[in-house]
């Protein structure tokens, strides 16, 4: 506190920072020493400070060199905050009660045009109910997109990271047939197929894998020549650490490389039956290394602790508890999963999904689950 | 990264597991499921059975067995040896004929198939024209007289299935031949008999369905007598020399006719109906067998009265003024009468009658006043009551032994003392090593002890657990059932009896201590009994003690079975294993695990509530450990609750059946794509159509802590290791859930000498909580060598060296998952090896084996044999957990063949291949047990190596099976039987369940009988993934 109130008084040298915060409609200015903007509990506090709040229970956000509303809520943020002001840091302060959490977020503020006077007004908004995203605490990863160098433009690799017991995975898998190009032209071939996705589960709620994806690999083995159950068996082991290589019915959002300009996925099929498993090998072993290692040991004293390991590992029993982060779906610009690929590539598998599409109610109502 | 390179690259270490370890299915226990016919051969003093999936098993004299599956999958009708030689013919359902030989290879017997032969009539001739009924192989030993449904009679000519025109029997030239006024059609009909005459092989006996009966010139081709009964005739046998003949009808009468060249007397010299005068059911079969005494021997199946003992399968025999039914407990498939063999003996002399009856093979001893059964060696009926689950014991103490053997021939006295009169063939396999002990639980609350040692399994010992327990039926009363002056004169015969008075007395774990003779066994209903080793008939009191699992947990109720009530006061046991403490769990809740420590004296027993210890010398409890998770409503309420989804579950499987059912047959690999014609295609479309409208979904969804069932202990261990410190080790008592914990309690045992004063304490010193949550299914410590510490008491035996105390030890823990070696006494994970992650199976069953290898006598690695759900058996390395061979060994879908699985501490295994079975298998180079045997003929021409019987070392030098699996194909036991699982009585069961659930038949309901067993063989699997009903809900 006292170090930042010492920088505050010494604005104007040339490794300070000009720090321009709002709490409703009041403004404070004050400055930093951009090189030692010391730790978020004493921004906060000398946030709290100038703006004579003392006890209420704020949110924190600044707007990024994009125009984003982002939050600061720890050391991490907060240093990169300071780091990427320019000129000047633009901080914006909410009372936690009538926080709009959805203010938050990529594009929010260049988006949104209005995002600033919903901050302003808080009441605004009020009208349009809204999902409620629990504050980001923290940051850590749900999901991604893996080895997008090494794979054919046609396969997206996901890894699902499953943290504590909160949130469903929350997919379903079912036996199918795809078509495949061989030595003797099209063949088809059954296949495992993500049948369906529970609403909220992870699986939907990452955007990434959607019905119909035709599963090639678990954790980084083929499924081929396997049985439904022993692949919901491979990915029900993994789901810790959940990676998972599909086939998108949708080929139209694949990431595409520069020197490729279509996604023709007759080609890469044939890529991904050739030369394939060399690189899955290299590509997740390290992760998968501390993926279940976590085993629980309690000791006639009672106090559980984590079973220690020739590697130490730095995950901590905290990670278990936090609290997850997630998007909605069809934020990160993927086509809602009930939709057909008009794309002609993989012909036979499409035209059958096309036969099926309008059915895809009636599945879902069906469900005969057999719960495992 | 190391991890995705193949294991095993390593020449040496390849060479070496190709000394270690080789798969093979060696040889079938038991009695062959579905039998459906008998064949004999006088001369070679060989047993046949055919089956109805096909296979043929041949037994000779203990350890003479072979076996042999035709490759259609056909019911086997007939089987008839070949007069004198070593072949035989079947007919199959099918109508075709097989002709199989015994043939020497590398000096033992091989059953080969050599010809196949459908008759085949003039075109245009009604299929009937040429369906068999009759097979007469001709004394000439190259002709084959077939009787067929439209009358008439073929010959053929062996071993080529010649058909010779010339020779044909057409009812049309017997009628031309026969004097006027026995000319009517009606005579003819379907042939059901033929016999050659005991002495002339140019006469043949033709018998037809409507009552004709001939005796053919066969060289003349013309009638030499002709005998018309007025009933429908059933079958006819000629006396021996040929001047009788009697015959037996659907009325259940029996006629004899004589037989004179002069008059062709047309009226019967007697008839009689022997359970007269009320109307009684057909005689199928008659034998009428001469002696030296005078007297003949008339055996006859059938012919009870049909309004009261209708429905009794019974054989009669009547001699001397002596008539007795044996009433067999299942349908009678066929039975025979073995007689003096040589063609030149003047009289038959009968000795022993022999019934294949559907469930077991009864034998009955002619000679010994009284005809007593004769204790057959081997084709025991495992599952006279059902098998609930097994237990081996390899390398059993002579003493033991001797013991056991003992106690068992006590409860044999009522078998004759006649030799096993089937006693054709050598056997040349080695003595078996040692002595092996296969423990089969019941659900009749009985143990059989069974010598697994070599190719018979045989009955030692039965013990039952039934008297310690108050049931509703007295045990004493049936015995007295037998009035004096019964008439018809019944007598039970036969072990079968699938009827339990209670289910709860079920057994579902054994252990026995085999240095120590303690046993103990438990069972469905919550009891584990303790029993010692007495060889005196005893009179004791059965202690009992309540283990309350639930202890404080507050609100459960148990809606399952109530316990057993046991009997109060002394109980008489025979001499025996006799028990002597009775612990009941509370709630009563199904054992599910169970441990016996000799030498501290201590039993551990698990249900899906929680665990205890017991301590059978103090008798009391040492401590008992709740594992219920709260939330856990299914384990607390049993059984019963999951009944009232019944209905809807069986509604689901059968939908994921008849899904399952499209796709598998989508996924039988076609041939090139190209040549698939128009109409498959679309048949395959609409099928693939189907199966889009209501797929087989599987729910991804990672195990949490609120599954339920996470309680229920699946394994007991105890260990002498260094739990709390790497000082001092010390006893210690382990346990593992369903829900992946695995709990470790330090325990205190006096030392001898205070034993009885101080009270054995114990104090949980760990718990393991596995993150993936997979049931634990086996755990195991490994001593300084990385080897499986010794069992208790055997070091005291000097059988095993003592454990390495010295170095670190380490904890092995299978879930179902993984493998994973931990250090000890601090808990720090070594190893893993992930099953599940990687492959998709799932461990099933886990033991710690020693292979020994086949080229250096003394060297030997232990490492765990595992099987999956797959079916398949792995070797995984101790203790570096390297996965060294696969053998896919059972089918996937046989699940009650996964769950009935057992290994033995020396790499082989038995599974159950049908409810009477077992199919014993070896991985290991070294322990193989499996038939190897000669059978030679005297009279058998083409057969010129007589020298093979002098060198059996020789033979056995060169081991048919010493190969690896590469030889497979040619060997007879492989695959055989396999497809032979489903099981008609279960089919029967559902059926009405069935009829409930469809109404009416839908588009699946031909398959709906066939469909609910394999749902319930489903359930099964998926109960035995859970706790609470283990194999016995089925039977």
């Amino acid at each position: 506190m006292n170090r930042s109130n010492r920088h505050g008084t010494g604005s104007g040298c040339l490794g300070t920072m000009e720090v321009k915060s709002k709490f409703g409609a009041e403004f404070r200015r004050f400055s930093l020493e951009r090189s030692k903007p010391g730790k978020f509990e004493e921004f906060y506090g000398l946030l709290q400070h100038v703006h004579k709040i003392p006890n209420v229970d704020v949110l924190v956000g600044y707007a990024d060199i994009h125009g984003d509303l982002l939050p600061i809520n720890n050391d991490d943020n907060y240093h990169k905050a300071v780091s990427t002001a320019n000129p000047l840091l633009r901080i914006f302060i909410q009372k936690k009660e009538e926080a709009d959490y959805s203010a938050f977020g990529t594009d929010t503020l260049t988006k949104k045009k209005n995002v600033l006077t919903n901050v302003l007004r808080p009441d605004n908004h009020r009208k349009k109910p809204h999902i409620v995203i629990s504050m980001p605490q923290d940051f850590r990863p749900v999901s991604s997109i893996i080895d997008v160098d090494i794979l054919p433009e046609t396969h997206r690799r996901v890894r699902l990271y499953k943290y504590g017991t909160e949130k469903p995975l929350g997919f379903y898998i079912r036996d199918g047939s795809s078509v495949r190009v061989t030595p003797h032209g099209l063949e088809k071939v059954p296949g495992i197929f993500i049948s369906r996705l529970v609403p909220g589960g992870l699986a939907q709620s990452t955007g990434l894998l959607a019905v119909n994806d035709e599963v090639l690999e678990v954790n980084g083995i083929e499924v081929s020549g396997k049985s439904l159950d022993q692949v919901t068996d491979m990915m029900i082991a993994n789901s810790r650490n959940l990676i998972i290589t599909v086939r998108p019915a949708n080929q139209r959002n694949n990431v595409i490389r520069n020197s490729r300009t279509s996604g023709s996925s007759g080609q890469s099929t044939d890529n991904s039956l050739l030369g394939y498993p060399q690189q899955i090998e290299a590509s997740f072993e390290p992760e998968d290394e501390d993926s279940d290692e976590d085993d629980i040991i309690i000791e006639d004293n009672g106090v559980p602790q984590q079973i220690p390991k020739a590697v130490p590992n730095t995950e901590s029993l905290e990670s278990l508890t936090q609290i997850e982060l997630s998007f909605e779906s069809g934020q990160n610009g993927f086509i809602p999963s009930n939709e057909v690929s008009l794309a002609p590539v993989a012909s036979g598998t499409n035209t059958e999904f096309e036969t099926c599409a309008p059915d895809q109610k009636l599945l879902e109502e069906d469900g005969t689950i057999i719960t495992l | 990264m190391r991890r995705f390179l193949r294991p095993g690259h390593d020449p040496a270490r390849e060479r070496l597991k190709r000394d270690l370890f080789q798969f093979n299915k060696t040889v079938e226990h038991g009695f062959p499921h579905q039998p459906s016919a008998l064949g004999y051969s006088l001369s070679l003093r060989i047993l046949a059975i055919g089956t109805r999936s096909g296979a043929i098993k041949l037994y000779g004299a203990p350890g003479v067995e072979f076996m042999g599956l035709h490759r259609e999958n056909n019911a086997v009708v007939q089987i008839h040896f070949l007069p004198g030689q070593c072949q035989l013919v079947t007919l199959l359902d099918d109508n075709s004929l097989h002709l199989w030989s015994l043939k020497v290879k590398g000096g033992v017997s091989e059953l080969q198939e050599d010809e196949s032969f459908t008759l085949r009539g003039p075109p245009g001739a009604a299929p009937s024209a040429t369906q068999i009924t009759v097979v007469l192989p001709h004394s000439s030993q190259e002709l084959l007289y077939l009787g067929t449904e439209s009358g008439n009679v073929f010959a053929v000519q062996l071993p080529a299935f010649c058909t010779l025109e010339d020779r044909t029997i057409s009812s049309d030239a017997v009628l031309q031949r026969l004097p006027e006024e026995a000319r009517h059609r009606r005579v003819f009909e379907m042939v059901e008999a033929l016999q050659e005459h005991p002495r002339d092989p140019n006469q043949i006996l033709i018998g037809y369905s409507r009552g004709l009966i001939v005796i053919w010139d066969l060289q003349g081709s013309r009638v030499l007598c002709h005998f018309l009964s007025s009933q429908q005739l059933e079958n006819i046998c000629w006396q021996r020399d040929g001047h009788l003949i009697v015959s037996c009808h659907s009325d259940g009468s029996y006629c004899q006719w004589p037989v004179s060249r002069d008059t062709q007397q047309p009226e019967p010299l007697r008839s009689c109906v022997p359970y007269g005068p009320f109307p009684c059911k057909a005689i199928t079969k008659i034998f009428w067998l001469t002696t030296k005494q005078g007297l003949p021997f008339t055996i006859f199946q059938g012919g009870m009265p049909r309004a009261s003992y209708g429905d009794r399968h019974c054989i009669s025999v009547v001699h001397n003024g002596e008539q007795t039914a044996f009433d067999f407990t299942s349908r009678v498939i066929d039975f025979t009468v073995l007689v003096e063999a040589g063609p030149g003996a003047a009289f038959d002399d009968p000795y022993a009658l022999v019934v294949l009856a559907e469930e077991e093979l009864v034998v009955i001893d002619l000679k010994t006043a009284g005809w007593p059964p004769v204790q057959p060696p081997y084709l025991a009926s495992l599952h006279c009551s059902a098998i609930t689950c097994s237990h081996h014991i390899s390398n059993i103490p002579l003493k033991l032994w001797e013991r056991i053997i003992a106690a068992g021939s006590q409860q044999n006295t009522h078998f004759s003392t006649m030799d096993w009169p089937i006693d054709g063939g050598t056997s040349l396999a080695p003595a078996p090593p040692q002595r092996d002990l296969l423990l089969t639980g019941h659900e009749d609350g009985t143990v059989r002890f069974w010598d697994a040692s070599g190719v018979c399994l045989r009955l030692l010992y039965k013990l039952s657990t039934v008297r310690v327990f108050l049931t509703d039926t007295d045990p004493s009363e049936s015995l007295n059932a037998q009035g004096e002056d019964e008439w018809p004169p019944l007598r039970k015969v036969g072990s079968f009896d699938p009827y339990s008075d209670d289910p709860r007395l079920g057994i579902q774990k054994i252990f026995l201590c085999k240095y120590s003779g303690y046993l103990t066994v438990a069972g469905t209903a919550g009891q584990v009994l303790v029993l010692e080793l007495n060889d005196e008939e005893a009179e004791h009191a059965v202690e009992q003690v309540e283990a309350d699992l639930l202890q404080d947990q507050e609100g459960y109720r148990w809606k399952g079975h109530e316990r057993l009530c046991a009997r109060p006061g002394p109980v008489c046991f025979e001499p025996g294993f006799q028990p002597f403490v009775l612990v009941q769990c509370q709630p009563p809740a199904v054992v599910t695990s169970l441990a016996l420590h000799s030498e501290w004296r201590l039993v551990a027993f698990g249900t899906s509530h929680g665990f205890g210890l017991f301590d059978h010398q103090q008798r009391r409890q040492v401590f008992v450990k709740c594992t219920l998770h709260p939330s856990d409503q299914l384990a607390l309420e049993g059984p019963l609750s999951r009944v009232k989804s019944l209905k809807k579950s069986l509604r689901q499987s059968f939908r994921r059946i008849r899904r399952s059912r499209v796709s598998s047959r989508k996924r039988r690999p076609a041939g090139p794509p190209g040549e698939v014609p128009e109409g498959s295609t679309r048949a395959e479309r609409a099928g693939l159509q189907n199966m889009e409208l209501a797929p087989v979904q599987r729910k991804i969804e990672a195990r949490s802590a609120e599954d339920s069932f996470t309680g229920f202990v699946r394994t007991l261990y105890f260990a002498d290791t260094y739990l709390k410190d790497s000082s001092r080790h010390c006893p210690s008592l382990w346990a593992g859930t369903n829900g992946g914990t695995v709990y470790a309690f330090a325990l205190r045992v006096p030392p001898a000498e205070r034993r009885m004063d101080e009270p054995v304490r114990a104090e949980q010193a760990k718990e393991i909580q596995l993150m993936h949550r997979a049931p634990v299914v086996g755990i195991l410590v490994l001593d300084g060598h990385s080897v499986p510490l010794p069992e208790p008491l055997e070091v005291a035996h000097d059988l095993s060296k003592s454990p390495d105390m010295q170095g670190s030890h380490q904890l092995l823990v299978v879930s179902e998952e993984q493998f994973k070696v931990f250090t000890l006494p601090k808990v720090s994970a070594r190893l893993k090896l992930k099953l599940t992650a990687l492959e998709g199976s799932r461990v099933r069953r886990v033991s710690a084996a020693r292979f020994g290898s086949c080229r250096a006598e003394d060297y030997g690695e232990h490492h765990l044999a595992v099987l999956t759900n797959l079916g398949d058996i792995q070797v995984v390395s101790l203790p570096l957990l390297k996965p060294q061979v696969r053998y896919s060994c059972i089918r996937r879908e046989d699940v009650s063949g996964i769950a009935s699985c057992v290994f033995t501490k020396y790499g082989q295994g038995f599974y159950l291949i049908s409810p009477s079975e077992f199919e014993r298998f070896s991985l290991s180079t070294k322990w193989l047990v499996e038939p190897r045997c000669l059978v030679n003929s005297a009279e058998t021409k083409n057969y010129s190596r007589p020298c093979n019987r002098s060198s059996p070392e020789k033979a056995s030098g060169q081991a048919r099976n010493s190969g690896s699996q590469s030889d497979g194909e040619e060997r007879r036991s492989g695959p055989v039987m396999e497809h032979a699982l489903l099981n008609d009585e279960r089919a029967v069961v559902i059926g009405v369940l069935s009829e409930w659930l469809w109404g009416t038949a839908s588009a699946t309901g031909e398959d709906a009988p066939k469909l609910l067993s394999l749902y319930l063989l489903l359930q099964r699997n998926e109960q035995d993934a859970r706790p609470g009903c283990t194999m016995n809900t089925h039977y």
